[in-house]
């Protein structure tokens, strides 16, 4: 019998919390129960949290979360910026706690099994939505090579990246300067013309996404990029996530960030 | 066994519940059997491709949220063309909501929606702007309400007319009897109410457009005032819309004189909160021995009251 996709793909459920537990100052991690949701999610692709703590305090809206942890057998992560109210009220929940979520949803990464070799440039937090990323490089035996950028060694989280796959990571810091733009175009195209990769990916800053699109286009390297937007319905429904993008006809179009994203082509995009 | 069936004028829907214009789209069947829902109500379809509003276009409150989406789509040629195949897959009756920028623009796309198949009735957004009169919403005043809903039903024949009124105005009831009047076969009570929000860091509306429609539970007491005092005014069906999360909002909107509810914001926190208030309706009627839903309409209104409760 063939099952096909699911007939409800994406799913609203009370997820058992297991695992919530501060990561260095700023961030936090949560793992839930959800064998069935974690198994059919996708790298770049999110969910939509109800952000209410155990006393059901929180904002009203939901907010859109980027997968960190995903797979068969594998609690379904999160790793988020304790920021706001809601992240907040995230990371208020505690081990037995239940956390509302909303998805799979959107569009994730696409890896061609082809490929050798991704190069991954990440900033922040942007880390987390691109970490699923080395693990599924890596079961189809492509190679990782990731240049992280942090404020400092401390604000790193490299094993929260990287995890068991391998990658190999080049830190770039603001504590040292090395994270500035022009030193990492230098370590970019120096490894772009030693180790050219068959594709780049990047998340979480906008000066280093337009870096990386430059560059692609100038070396002819295909990219894709996870934007990040504000969302009310996270289902394609309220059009408030749009952002501009430009169609294959090279007109500049709205697309929503939780339907046709929030994996775009790094060409496509335009800056925020 | 509660009957949920629902009559609005010579539609007869499954049960009361549909979304609310806005913020349902063909989308959710990622997440249930939308046939399950009394009727669908698409987004408001304008004649022509508008790009939407600029970001944010969505900001949220302690119990609701202010929004400024400026109904972007790409016009009827495309609705009727491409999304109406679409559409016509779910058994569920379809509604489509309309919105045009003058009484003949109305009119237009109203007839030509008419003549599509699979349109179970329009649903007529006059809280838009009216360029033909400085701007001011069609929904603010009778007269152009009216002639707004009377150039539509010329020219639709039997298919049912549904106009959505707005809580931004001074006499809702009046304008209600001027639609009725008109020609309108149910009336959807309300629209958005305007609000604004400021960032204080930037002085600046955290609205990209400035101000926006304020809906959620926040807005609840005011709509189902709107619709109780709508009910009153006029003799065809009302449909209840404003800050409906749950079955307990529903029954207090049925009770206020409205005939069937919409939900919309709520859909943005719970996707399934339309299930969830068909279900607790069912369980309402159950509890309270009521054999139809329909028994619940105006049961709060001045000399009526729940069957059994009747003198």
């Amino acid at each position: 019998m063939d099952l096909g996709p699911a007939a409800f793909p994406v799913a609203e459920q009370a997820c058992r919390v297991i695992e919530s537990a501060a990561v260095g100052q700023r961030y936090h991690r949560l793992l839930l129960d959800a064998p069935e949701l974690s198994a059919r999610s996708r790298p770049g692709q999110f969910f939509h949290l109800l952000c209410r703590d155990s006393a059901g305090n929180g904002p009203y809206l939901r907010r859109p979360m980027s997968i960190w942890r995903c797979g068969p057998d594998q609690p379904l992560g999160f790793l988020l910026h304790v920021k706001g109210k809601g992240t907040a009220a995230l990371a208020a929940l505690r081990e037995g706690d239940r956390l509302s979520v909303v998805g799979p949803l959107g569009q994730g990464f696409r890896l061609d099994p082809r490929w050798r070799r991704i190069l991954i440039l990440a900033r922040g937090v942007g880390l987390a939505t691109l970490a699923p990323l080395t693990g599924a490089a890596a079961a189809l035996g492509i190679e990782v090579q990731a240049v992280l950028s942090a404020r400092s060694p401390d604000d790193l989280m490299a094993e929260e990246f990287a995890g068991t796959s391998g990658a190999r990571i080049t830190p770039v810091f603001d504590s040292d300067g090395s994270s500035e733009v022009p030193r990492v175009e230098a370590l970019l195209r120096e490894r772009f013309a030693l180790e050219r990769p068959n594709a780049v990916f990047t998340c979480g800053s906008n000066r280093l996404f337009l870096l990386l699109q430059r560059l692609a286009a100038e070396f002819g390297i295909p990219g894709q990029v996870a934007l990040e937007q504000q969302m009310g319905c996270g289902l394609g429904m309220c059009f408030c996530c749009v952002r501009q993008v430009r169609d294959a006809a090279g007109r500049v179009v709205n697309l929503r960030v939780c339907a046709e994203g929030p994996v775009f082509d790094l060409q496509a995009a335009l800056a925020w | 066994m509660v009957d949920l069936t629902t009559r609005i004028g010579s539609l007869t829907l499954a049960n009361p519940v549909m979304p609310a214009s806005g913020t349902f789209g063909p989308e959710l069947v990622q997440v249930f059997d939308l046939d399950r829902l009394g009727a669908l109500v698409t987004k408001s379809i304008t004649p022509e491709y508008r790009a939407g509003n600029p970001l944010p276009r969505l900001c949220e409150t302690e119990a609701g949220v202010l929004n400024s989406i400026g109904i972007p789509g790409k016009g009827l040629d495309h609705f009727i063309s491409q999304a109406m195949p679409e559409w016509r897959r779910f058994r569920a009756p379809l509604v489509v909501s309309l919105s045009a920028p003058s009484v003949a623009a109305f009119a237009d796309a109203a007839a030509r929606l008419a003549a599509t198949p699979g349109v179970a009735a329009i649903e007529a957004n006059i809280s838009c702007p009216n360029l033909e009169e400085d701007g001011r919403a069609f929904a603010m005043h009778p007269e152009p309400a009216a002639a707004a809903t009377a150039a539509m039903r010329r020219v639709v024949g039997d298919l049912p007319l549904w106009v959505k009124l707005s809580p931004n105005t001074g006499d809702i009831a009046a304008v209600a009897r001027a639609v009725e009047d008109a020609g309108a076969d149910a009336l959807v009570v309300a629209n958005t109410i305007l609000g604004l929000a400021i960032d204080i860091e930037t002085a600046r509306p955290k609205l990209g457009s400035g101000m926006g429609g304020f809906s959620g539970p926040a807005f609840k007491p005011i709509a189902l005032r709107l619709v109780w005092q709508v009910a009153q005014a006029v003799r065809i069906p009302v449909i209840g819309v404003g800050g409906i999360a749950a079955a307990a909002d529903a029954v207090e909107f049925l009770m206020a004189g409205a005939s069937a509810v919409q939900v919309g914001t709520a859909t943005f926190v719970s996707p399934t909160a339309m299930l969830e208030v068909i279900e607790g309706l069912r369980d309402f009627c159950a509890r309270k021995g009521i054999r139809g839903v329909a028994e619940l309409t105006g049961a709060a209104l001045p000399r009526t009251g729940l069957p059994q409760a009747a003198e």
